[in-house]
């Protein structure tokens, strides 16, 4: 049953950095993830016509930024096909030894699974960041995650910063509870 | 003031100095406070040992989020090519 609409005006402050958190991850390049996620914007106010509100408005956001980031691959591949190809041991001529011990995977990288589940929380995180009022997730974010003064967050939305540390407060417990139920 | 009020604090302020110490804004004397309640009181302690978690998770989802400048340029952006339709 087609139950949920699209609101495009408040699409960046509800999606923005969930969108963000979902190409960062797969892109690694914060300019290129920013142009991703704007181009979803307008290709989704493009085609608003074909949203039946069958899925979640962030759901179908999330299918067109799929599509968005495949192409983006499909360009810059196009691209490297064009250009010479070398393969050569080793590109980096300054290093000293000259044996294979220096390719050996460092064991204490990151593997695969780790970074999909850390994705996951990332998610996770967004999506109970999401569940907080506007504002209390605005200024949580400027605080912990942009890593902002308290005096900078405090000049720029005119508040204190007692009234700053009680919204703190209030969303960090917020997320405690939030994630007990959905993460641990 | 007396020492004694000086060296007890209550759950809220024990809470705010614990908020505090999650963004590295706690000062030296606040932590010894926050240190003492927590050695007796269970509520502190339940508190600051989720709000660690929170700090923990949230370092290791490498979570990011757009700069607000940049929203806001989005948004104009997006008002503009609304307004096209």
């Amino acid at each position: 049953m087609p139950n949920n609409q699209l609101d495009p005006n408040k699409w960046i402050t509800r999606y923005a950095d969930y969108l963000f958190n979902y190409t960062i991850v797969r892109v690694k390049d914060r300019e290129t993830a920013e142009d991703l996620v704007q181009e979803t914007f307008f290709a989704g106010l493009k085609s608003m016509a074909n949203f039946k509100g069958e899925a979640s408005e962030r759901t179908w956001l999330i299918s067109i930024l799929k599509r968005k980031i495949i192409d983006y691959y499909r360009k810059i591949n196009s691209k490297k096909g064009q250009a010479e190809v070398r393969i050569n041991y080793n590109s980096d001529t300054e290093s000293e030894g000259d044996w294979l011990e220096e390719r050996v995977a460092d064991g204490y990288d990151k593997n695969a699974e780790d970074q999909i589940q850390n994705e996951e929380l990332g998610l996770a995180i967004e999506d109970c960041i999401d569940k907080l009022p506007e504002k209390q997730a605005k200024i949580f974010k400027m605080k912990t995650i942009l890593g902002y003064d308290t005096e900078t967050i405090c000049n720029e939305l005119n508040i204190t910063a007692s009234n700053l540390w009680v919204i703190i407060h209030r969303a960090r417990t917020a997320l405690s509870g939030c994630l007990e139920q959905n993460w641990y | 003031m007396n020492t004694k009020y000086k060296f007890f604090i209550s759950c809220e302020e024990a809470k705010h100095i614990c908020d505090k110490t999650q963004y590295g804004e706690a000062s030296f004397w606040e932590k010894v406070k926050l240190n003492v309640r927590l050695s007796w009181c269970r509520f502190t302690r339940a508190y600051s040992s989720d709000n660690n978690k929170l700090t923990k998770l949230l370092k290791k989802s490498n979570i990011d989020a757009i700069e607000q400048d940049k929203k806001d340029e989005m948004h104009r952006k997006l008002q503009e090519e609304m307004s096209k339709y």
